[in-house]
């Protein structure tokens, strides 16, 4: 017999019955398949601007900074002052998603290149999938225009993130995700990245540092 | 790791006499407790969501047989591989063969409390693969050739002087008299010497969080990012893993994700909660070629159909340890195995056996903390004392303990007989406290008093109280 069969053996003993039968089974894929959400807190089914406005607080509450600018056309600009601020080399990767979106010749002193992240980029510049107003979570996924790399190599993340695409809880970016990501088998990019503020440690006498293995800074550039 | 939960008492004994264990441990109690307790006043849903996830968990254990085969089928569709593994030897020689197929030299890991129940540093070690600790905390406990302490916090035993210490005589490449006092200076040093290893590993591992049936997604909930650079550097990522993890689908897990990090560190939510679904996809520009999930038993599926099931549901926060004062009066390293504190109790001697483990499940002055603090309402006390039950039917109980259980029954089935003696050894005790209020050494009870004091009674015994009002005394209605 093998391992698996072993195992599940010993789970059905336990559970003092056989294989579940096909009706009860069609029962649990039905949950599987349109899943329904479980109590959702209050704070996470806030909507529109309201929802912006606890984003906005949570994720200064975790650490991050974050800058509200109204069109595209300023996100360059706005990136360019917040790395002067901060004393970061004027060099960025960015996602190709990033790349498509913004036009870069309004600042011609940030030298820009597309792609994943190696260990010598200083900064990485993704765009979020959604915001979670609850936590001030960004979502963020995988995928050809938008390599993992760029999210965790740099020091310094700089994401960008749509108004509209801030949601209460996160019910709703699994929604967003289900609609807008799935491959046309119905599965989930690789790998979907919740990110609450910079990378912290408390390990050494459960003292804070900020910047254990991640970024150090996380800057949220709100457009719309 | 191997175990010494057999001489926990010896253990004990050695934990109360470190003064560098309990300057270290007292910072414990004033962070994770005043955090938990600050976000979930933060959160009025917080009891409701511990119904509901406790709720979810016990429908997934229902049918877990389930929903492990629809997990399997999801990872096997998203370009993965799932790993049945009865043994911890059996989930070794699993992630062995892995590496020694992709020419492993080193391989990185993420915190994993899995990979220690089954010891793979070791193993990985005798076949020459270096296993790189990259979590701070477990990267300074593999430095110092140590086991974890906690579940969250592995190195909360260490402290800042002695990751210090550890770091000179690791580190000698960097000069000699660098700065290193600030924890600071640390953490950039830690954060320096692991970048190169995420490149040059060839496999890395992981734990996970939750396992999630619906999309064949194992996720990692961390603050470092290590974990992160762990998965995505490396030509394979290999997730170990143990059965309870499922859960049925995305929504469930974000109903546990709401509960887990306020009650672990009492933060509003970890830093990165990351899902993996499988491999790297064809177009993708980066993550792992391979994605392998090593699911592990090891005594699980039989503990399902025990009295002790509802340890299943545990998500390893470690609010019962953080609240334990046990816990916070000797540390884990006294738990004598991976799993310490209340948890630990219970869970140890499941799966190394009562006999290695009797001691933990007495380990506990039955406060009631634990209980209240854990998010999947797990009735911690209720199980321990069902294994004290278990062992004194077993005829394993200390002699003393079954003598003086012996002499209460003759006592208690006697009335009239117990409130004469139960009134003698009241006005015993409160004479010998000699007016201090407290009793520091109990004549056949000095394994309580040589560490506690003991409170002396009030000279008289509630019955005699009770018969005397014919109520409650005042002072103790509740
Ligand atoms: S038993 Fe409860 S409190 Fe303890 S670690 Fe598990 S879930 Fe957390």
């Amino acid at each position: 017999m093998s391992a698996r069969e072993a195992i599940l053996g010993r789970v059905r003993a336990s559970l003092g019955r056989g294989r579940l039968d096909v009706d009860k089974s069609a029962e649990l894929d039905a949950r599987l398949n349109a899943p329904i959400a479980n109590l959702v807190p209050a704070r996470g089914q806030v909507s529109g601007a309201a929802a912006v406005e606890d984003f906005i607080q949570m994720t200064l509450g975790a650490a991050a900074t974050l800058e509200e600018v109204a069109t595209d056309l300023e996100i360059p600009a706005a990136i360019a002052r917040y790395l002067a601020s901060e004393n970061l080399p004027a060099r960025l990767v960015q996602t190709q998603e990033i790349a498509d979106r913004l036009d870069w010749d309004a600042v011609p002193q940030v030298e820009t290149r597309s792609g994943p992240a190696v260990s010598e980029d200083e900064v990485g510049l993704a765009m979020a999938l959604a915001g979670v107003a609850e936590t001030g979570t960004l979502i963020l996924r995988s995928g050809v225009q938008a390599p993992t790399t760029v999210n965790f190599l740099p020091d310094t993340h700089i994401v960008v993130l749509r108004r509209d695409d801030v949601v209460g809880g996160y019910e709703e970016a699994w929604a967003r995700l289900r609609e807008t990501c799935l491959d046309a088998d119905g599965r989930l990019p690789r790998t979907v990245n919740m990110i609450t503020g910079p990378s912290r440690t408390g390990d050494i006498e459960q003292t804070l540092q900020l910047g254990a293995h991640g970024p150090r800074r996380l800057h949220v550039v709100l457009v719309g | 790791m191997r175990a010494t939960s057999h001489q926990f008492p010896e253990n004990v004994h050695e934990a109360l006499a470190n003064p560098t264990l309990r300057q270290a441990l007292s910072k414990m109690r004033g962070g994770f407790p005043v955090n938990r307790a600050q976000a979930i006043s933060r959160l009025p849903e917080f009891d409701a969501l511990r119904d509901t996830a406790r709720d979810i968990k016990n429908h997934t254990l229902e049918h877990l047989d389930f929903y492990l085969e629809r997990f399997e089928e999801r990872v096997v569709a998203n370009g993965g591989q799932v790993h049945w593994c009865e043994t911890p030897q059996d989930a070794r020689q699993t992630i062995l063969e892995i590496c020694q197929r992709l020419n492993a030299r080193s391989v990185t890991k993420g915190k994993s409390m899995i990979a220690e129940e089954i010891a793979l540093n070791d193993y990985l070690e005798e076949h020459d693969i270096r296993p790189v600790e990259t979590d701070l905390g477990e990267y300074i406990i593999q430095l110092r050739k140590e086991p974890p302490s906690h579940i969250i916090a592995p190195a909360i035993h260490v402290t800042k002087d002695q990751v210090i210490e550890a770091f000179r005589e690791a580190h000698t490449e960097l000069p000699a008299d660098r700065p290193l006092d600030e924890p600071r200076d640390l953490t950039d040093e830690a954060r320096t010497m692991l970048r190169q290893e995420y490149f040059d590993a060839d496999v890395g591992i992981t734990g996970a969080n939750f396992l999630v049936a619906e999309t064949g997604t194992s996720t990692i909930v961390t603050n470092e990012g290590n974990g992160d650079l762990t998965q995505t550097l490396a030509k394979a990522h290999v997730v170990i893993a143990s059965l309870e993890k499922i859960v049925p689908t995305m929504e469930d897990m974000a109903t546990i994700l709401r509960l887990l990090a306020r009650s672990a560190t009492g933060q509003e939510f970890s830093v990165y909660t990351t899902l993996s679904s499988g491999p790297k996809r064809k177009e993708d520009l980066d993550g792992p070629e391979e994605y392998h999930v090593v699911l592990l038993d090891n005594g699980r599926s039989d503990l399902l159909g025990t009295e002790f099931r509802e340890i299943l549901r545990c998500i390893r926060c470690s609010a019962c340890m953080n609240h334990c004062p046990v816990y916070g009066a000797v540390g884990g390293h006294a738990y004598g195995w991976v799993y310490p504190g209340p948890m630990g109790a219970i869970l140890t001697p499941t799966l190394i056996g009562i006999d290695q483990a009797g001691h933990l499940p007495n380990a506990s002055t039955f406060c009631g903390k634990c209980e209240e603090v854990c998010p999947m309402r797990i009735p911690l006390p209720q199980l321990m004392r069902a294994y004290r039950t278990r062992e004194h039917e077993r005829g394993i109980s200390p002699k003393a303990t079954r003598w003086g259980l012996r002499l209460w029954r003759f006592l208690a089935t006697r009335p009239r007989l117990y409130g004469a003696v139960t009134g003698l050894v009241a006005r015993a005790i409160a004479n010998l406290g000699w007016g201090q209020g407290v009793v520091t050494s109990l004549p056949l009870a000095g394994g309580w008093t040589s560490v506690r004091d003991l409170p002396v009674t009030q000279g008289r015994t509630f019955r005699s109280l009770y018969k005397q009002t014919k109520s409650y005394p005042a002072s103790s209605t509740k």
